[in-house]
């Protein structure tokens, strides 16, 4: 059983749809005894990041999550993702869950913000088995970015400068855009992290 | 690089697909989500409904369509028509819709955009702008294009963004219907005066219109509506013309 982790950041039907239709039994919960029974946790979100530690930290689940992503694999979806890091500068500096080295940052790029659409992935060698969604199109909406290490980063996308797309740490995994909302391309990503994180 | 988007979009009216926002002579299409899986797999990189129902009863069914698009669909989706309050796109929102468009109530109560920009994020707020061409420059019209509010619309898309919107869809009342293309002055106009990405809408009666806007100006997007339902032309033979013509299209 996949558990979403729900705590009160956007919804979740998109999300809980994808693993679905991909044959999983998939519970949205914030129940820590079902947290620690699930295969998989899923981090998804949208909203700021300081809004959303607040969110995390009045349910009690900010150990808990930090805990269980040594065992489970663990994935974070859009700002799901970015809470992955060490520290957020959204709405002010705060904490993240600490689980990959970096920062989230505003975007530093020519163009305009949020960056909204659909961009293409260049992937790095990190992560043989994604190499297959080099120059696929993903769809992004985001004004804040993780700045990471590069033996972290599994994928970015151009966008005046190397937003960081894909994000790994053993068997953390973050994605910045919405693979729920990329057609078939972002069902393929799913299944090939489910793939990865296999024990 | 981004991909110029091509969206597609569906007039929803009591839980049907209809042509045209007239309201006279109005023909009922078909399913919302039906039609809108069938545009995702067709290639449309976004969905809009824009929810045409004058009745609260009708306007509680546009919140089973957007629940069952969101699990349905796998390309993001806005929705628009009568939302009037943040309880409005808060209930869109949490029926699962990734952006909501507003348009009159922000025209009569900026303050509306503001407040939703700052709960829930500028990234799912659309503001939705009507404009109409007069001897002082572009208005801001109203009604379904027929109501002239007198505002300055390119003051008006400033203002939308300072505010907190993340878009704007920006519908040109005088090329809306007519087919001849994209409005390109006032695109342009529009897109030089703000720093998020605007979607161009109204005009569309050949595929080439969409490589025509994104080549002549800096807009993020086009939308379109009868002539994808009338099956005058497909979305791919959109991509397949902005392609030709050195426009980035994501392929699908």
């Amino acid at each position: 059983m996949i558990a979403i982790v729900d705590y009160g950041m956007g919804n979740v039907a998109s999300v809980r749809a994808a693993f679905e239709k991909l044959g999983y039994q998939v519970v949205v919960t914030d129940d820590h005894q079902l947290l620690r029974e699930a295969s998989h946790l899923i981090l998804p979100g949208v909203g700021s990041f300081q809004a959303a530690m607040a969110e995390i930290e009045e349910r009690n689940l900010k150990q808990l999550l930090i805990q269980l992503a040594k065992s489970k694999p663990f994935l974070g979806i859009c700002l799901g993702m970015q809470l992955l890091f060490e520290e957020g500068t959204e709405g002010g500096h705060s904490s993240g869950l600490g689980l990959i080295p970096g920062k989230v940052t505003r975007i530093q790029t020519p163009y305009i913000l949020p960056h909204i659409g659909w961009n293409q992935l260049t992937v790095t060698d990190l992560v043989p088995s994604f190499q297959d969604f080099n120059e696929a199109f993903v769809y992004f909406v985001h004004t804040f970015a993780a700045e990471t290490a590069a033996n972290y980063i599994v994928a970015t996308a151009d966008y005046g400068t190397d937003v960081t797309a894909i994000v790994r740490n053993k068997n953390i995994y973050g994605i910045q855009f919405h693979p729920e909302k990329s057609a078939d391309i972002g069902s393929r990503i799913i299944k090939t992290f489910l793939n990865e994180v296999q024990v | 690089m981004i991909a110029k988007r091509i969206i597609s979009c569906l007039d929803v009216k009591d839980g049907e697909v209809v042509k045209g926002t007239n309201f006279v002579g109005l023909r009922a299409l078909g399913d919302p989500v039906e039609m809108a899986k069938g545009y995702s797999k067709a290639g449309a990189d976004e969905i809009v409904f824009l929810d045409i129902s004058a009745t609260h009863e009708a306007r509680d069914t546009i919140i089973d369509i957007v629940k069952d698009t969101a699990r349905q669909v796998h390309v993001p989706f806005t929705v628009g028509g009568g939302v009037r309050s943040i309880a409005d796109v808060n209930r869109l929102l949490q029926a699962g819709a990734d952006k909501v468009g507003i348009n009159s109530a922000a025209v009569t109560n900026p303050e509306l955009i503001t407040a939703a920009a700052e709960r829930f994020g500028s990234q799912c707020i659309v503001v939705a702008i009507d404009a109409k061409k007069f001897a002082d420059g572009w208005h801001v019209m109203t009604h379904g294009g027929r109501k002239d509010t007198g505002i300055d619309a390119l003051q008006w898309a400033i203002e939308a963004e300072t505010r907190g919107a993340g878009e704007i869809l920006l519908t040109s009342v005088d090329t809306d219907g007519v087919k001849s293309g994209f409005d390109l002055a006032l695109t342009t106009a529009v897109v030089q005066r703000v720093k998020i990405p605007v979607i161009a809408s109204g005009g569309v009666g050949h595929p080439d219109h969409f490589a025509e806007v994104f080549k002549a100006t800096d807009v993020s997007a086009g939308l379109a509506a009868s002539i994808f339902h009338e099956q005058t032309f497909s979305i791919q033979a959109v991509k397949q013309s902005c392609r030709e013509q050195g426009v980035l299209v994501r392929e699908a």
